[in-house]
């Protein structure tokens, strides 16, 4: 195009526009198959699970995968009941939604509509620290001293390994990632709005829950789903404080085998290659990647159908 | 001529015959309470993580020391120490960093700055945010079968450069977009100022949006390196070994890196095991602390820099 | 205009009395001595150029200045012959009674029910709340276009409608003043029209202060008019200041200050 136009008059000036295009061709050219690696990711990520789960269903049937209520892929009546390590995820997982949604959007809130600058620029840097620690710290933390010391004289009969100090402990982890999505979606919600509900003679309380939060819902309920997406995937906590006994239930004061803390157990060196407890590993790993993908499906959907455009 | 009317002081209230009752003594008691409530949940956190801090010193202070530092793993807590795993780490990080920042660039700019509307991109993006909320262990799947077996003629098998490979597609996504991020933030016109001189795209990219831009990049991909240094689990499932009594030697060598070794001596029943697990944590949160020191210390020279 | 129209400083009752009203924004002023009477049942328009003080002056009714950390009211305000800004006045309670609409609608991401339910409720409403919502809609001219989706985000509603809206939600709670803030200068002519015809309605209840930049508005709107001005500082800031507040008709046909003459007749603003 630049050829036909002739832009270049003068003899002293004449930019080498073929030279250009090309260094600029082969630069999109990379960059592309950059962008390109994270699909490769992705379909790398999706085509072992296959592979390895269909290995894996084709000696145990996935009927019984989904139908038995036992877990014990080491022993010679080996049962694949994953309802086993699904309902110990979900206590952990349940117990630290229960922990980091209240403490992480009330303290959004306290972030965007009560603290002042001045205490918010000590509290944002403390919360990002806590955000920042690796989760084998927090793992250490739940089992040297939230629960022998912490729990323990409280529930006595409490087991040193346990769903409860595990979930605590993880909803502390991931409460700062509540915090922060969910005070951007606050801070996001137009000014004139609170002004509309005080003018109608509302409190600052009454503004809040009754205004703000149904206008920043949409940033609220992703910021939880992403919560709950990353508590039912976390594995050192889990790992550490929760145990490696297969138990089926809702008792949280027992210890418990996760999903995550399974596939651990397998890849630290118990089972060998190709073996089916080895292949079981996969097929629980894809079962994690499809509750958490489901989540991302719904969050993107809700985002979607409830986000309120303000001007 | 105004009239003067002294104000009543007694006379706050000024009834109206209204169907109306803002009871508002018992609404502001429940203000009052939601007061509480929400700085008593920020207090919480706080405490919670004062309280870690002070467990991790109270248990790991009495034995850091150099010898710690550079010791081996052994089976006696007292002559075990973390030179190899720290050492591990640091090659680990050097793998993750050759690899993922210019790719998580390269991909970053090529979204925000070359793509096209189109089916590809589309792809791209919603790839990216998946990938985001894929379960870390799950990374250490895909790289026990993709860099472990499938091209263990090039990795070597459970080496360090699989180890790093497969936490550099793990924090892949950080990196992109704090880069579209930064990419985003610069005006407009900075573009429009150099296509206006016959540059080309890229030229403008290069030389105008870039440097701009390079701050903003550099800190998140140090927070991503931040991430992936404290991650355990991929490379449990990739087959970073606890027990190593030699420092890596190369890309192809066997390792342990930090957290891994803190997860193995955490899991050993033994007390004195748990103290060396607490001095673990104490080294790895000081090269955490580094890393974040030295991207606040970027941000603000190139801040500097600009004004 | 009806010729029985009460003057500001008139026999009709007082509603709301500024006196020596100076505004503050940290440290600097930004109205300075402003007296002014508003009469019972009529419409006050506040007029001037950008930069003189008119909303800051109106959200001073309401106390919605109290929202600003660094905003500051000295002098003294008066409603119905209280002292708003006395220790003992709640400010909550205060807003419940002088209703307030803004510039740009700002309907609550909630049903059109909803959005005119909320304030009656905060309030205390004791009566028929279905009741409610249909009466204060129909004031506002609303009902014909939302009774058959009350359910409906309002959201949903066009500017206008949702201006309007707004203006349902101020009355539900049965206040004694509107306070509107431009209400009309996001909106489309026509929607505006509507909204003007509903002030002339709401006036045989309420008090109603209007602040406008559009001039014709102001004319055809309100009863009486208050012209501010803004004058610079040594400082470099702008200080408003009420120059002049008569009946409309006077303000416009024959005002008593030179300034007010010269941005009437268009020459500044």
């Amino acid at each position: 195009m630049t050829a036909e136009l002739r832009l270049s008059r003068s003899e002293l000036w004449q930019p080498n526009r073929n030279k250009n295009k090309l260094v600029e061709n082969t630069v999109k050219a990379i960059t592309a198959a950059f962008a390109f690696v994270s699909v490769i990711a992705t379909f790398g990520i999706v085509l072992t699970l296959i592979v390895e789960t269909i290995h894996f269903f084709g000696v145990v049937s996935p009927l019984r995968f989904i139908s038995e209520t036992r877990w014990t892929p080491l022993f010679s009546s080996a049962q694949f009941g994953i309802i086993v390590l699904i309902s110990a995820t979900l206590r952990t997982a349940g117990i630290a939604i229960l922990v980091a949604l209240p403490l992480g959007l009330l303290s959004a809130i306290c972030l965007s509509e009560y603290a002042g600058v001045r205490v918010r620029k000590i509290l944002k840097p403390l919360l990002e620290i806590l955000a920042g620690i690796p989760t084998v710290v927090f793992g250490y933390f739940a089992l040297t001293l939230v629960t022998p010391q912490l729990l323990q004289p409280l529930i006595p009969g409490l087991s040193g390994l346990n769903a409860l100090s595990a979930g605590l402990v993880l909803g502390l982890a991931i409460m700062p990632l509540v915090t922060s999505l969910s005070e951007d979606a606050i801070y996001a919600v137009p000014r004139s709005l609170r002004d509309g509900a005080y003018a109608l003679g509302a409190t600052k309380r009454e503004t809040i829950i009754a205004v703000v939060l149904p206008a920043a819902l949409s940033g609220i309920v992703s910021s939880l789903i992403l919560a709950v997406s990353r508590a039912i995937g976390e594995t050192m906590i889990v790992t550490l404080a929760a145990g490696q006994t297969p138990n089926l239930g809702i008792d949280p004061t027992v210890a418990v085998l996760t999903m995550t803390a399974y596939i651990v157990q397998i890849f630290k060196g118990d089972a060998p290659a190709g073996s089916i407890a080895y292949l079981s590993a996969y097929a629980v790993g894809m079962t994690l990647f499809v509750m958490t993908l489901l989540l991302n499906i719904f969050s993107f959907w809700f985002v979607r159908r409830f986000r309120e455009k303000y001007e | 001529m105004i009239a003067q009317t002294p104000p009543s002081p007694e006379s706050a209230s000024v009834a109206a015959e209204r169907p109306y009752y803002p009871n508002t003594s018992w609404r502001y008691g429940l203000d009052r309470l939601f007061v509480i409530a929400i700085w008593s949940a920020i207090a919480i956190a706080i405490a919670a993580l004062g309280l870690l801090l002070f467990d991790i010193l109270l248990d790991g202070l009495p034995t850091l020391s150099s010898q710690f530092l550079q010791g081996f793993p052994s089976r006696s807590a007292e002559r075990a120490g973390v030179y190899p795993a720290l050492l591990g780490t640091i090659w680990v990080m050097l793998v993750v960093m050759f690899v993922s920042f210019p790719l998580g660039v390269g991909a970053g700019i090529y979204l925000e700055e070359f793509a096209e509307d189109n089916l590809f991109t589309r792809l791209v993006e919603i790839n990216i945010n998946n990938l985001a909320g894929v379960p870390s262990i799950i990374y250490g799947l895909l790289g026990l079968f993709l860099f472990v077996r499938l091209l263990a003629p090039i990795t070597g098998g459970r080496t360090v450069l699989s180890g790093g490979l497969t936490l550099a597609l793990l924090i892949l996504p950080v990196i992109i977009v704090a880069t579209r991020e930064a990419l985003r933030a610069v005006p407009d016109s900075l573009r429009q100022g150099g296509y206006a001189l016959g540059a080309t795209r890229w030229q403008v990219i290069w030389e105008q949006v870039f440097p701009i831009a390079l701050p903003g990049i550099l800190t998140g991909t140090i927070l991503g390196l931040s991430r992936a240094i404290g991650e355990t689990a991929p490379l449990i499932v990739v087959g970073a070994v606890a027990y190593i009594s030699f420092v890596p030697e190369g890309l192809q060598s066997a390792f342990t890196v930090l957290p891994i070794q803190i997860f193995s001596w955490a899991s050993r029943p033994q007390q004195p095991f748990h103290a060396i697990a607490a001095s673990g944590i104490i080294v790895l949160m000081i090269v955490l602390l580094l890393m974040n020191g030295a991207a606040i210390y970027l941000r603000n020279r190139f801040q500097k820099e600009r004004l | 205009m009806d010729s029985n129209t009460p003057l500001p400083n008139g026999t009709s009752e007082v509603v709301l009395r500024a006196k020596k009203l100076n505004v503050y924004y940290g440290s600097n002023r930004a109205v300075r001595d402003v007296d002014l009477d508003i009469s019972e049942n009529t419409v006050v328009a506040f007029i001037g150029p950008s930069g003189c003080g008119k909303s800051t002056v109106l959200r001073c009714f309401n106390r919605m200045n109290d929202l600003i950390a660094a905003a500051r009211v000295e002098g003294s305000i008066t409603f119905r012959d209280d002292d708003i800004y006395a220790p003992n006045v709640d400010a909550v309670e205060l807003r419940s009674r002088i209703g307030m609409v803004f510039q740009r609608p700002n309907p609550f991401p909630k049903s059109i029910y909803e959005n005119i339910a909320f304030g009656a409720r905060i309030n205390g409403y004791k009566g028929n709340m279905d009741e409610l919502v249909e009466q204060s809609l129909r004031k506002a001219a609303l009902w014909d276009e939302v009774k058959d989706k009350l359910k409906q985000s309002g959201l949903a509603l066009s500017g206008g409608q949702q201006q309007r809206l707004c203006i349902a939600r101020a009355i539900a709670i049965s206040p004694e003043v509107i306070l509107m803030d431009e209400p009309c200068s996001a909106l489309d002519p026509i929607s505006t029209l509507k909204v003007e015809e509903l002030i002339q309605e709401l006036k045989q209840q309420y008090t109603i202060i209007i602040v406008t930049h559009n001039m014709q508005q102001a004319s055809r709107v309100s009863d009486h008019t208050a012209f501010y001005n803004a004058e610079a500082t040594e400082k470099g800031n702008k200080i408003g200041y009420l120059v002049e507040y008569d009946r409309t008709e006077v303000i416009f046909q024959n005002p008593a200050q030179q300034k007010t003459q010269e941005y009437i007749s268009g020459r500044f603003g």
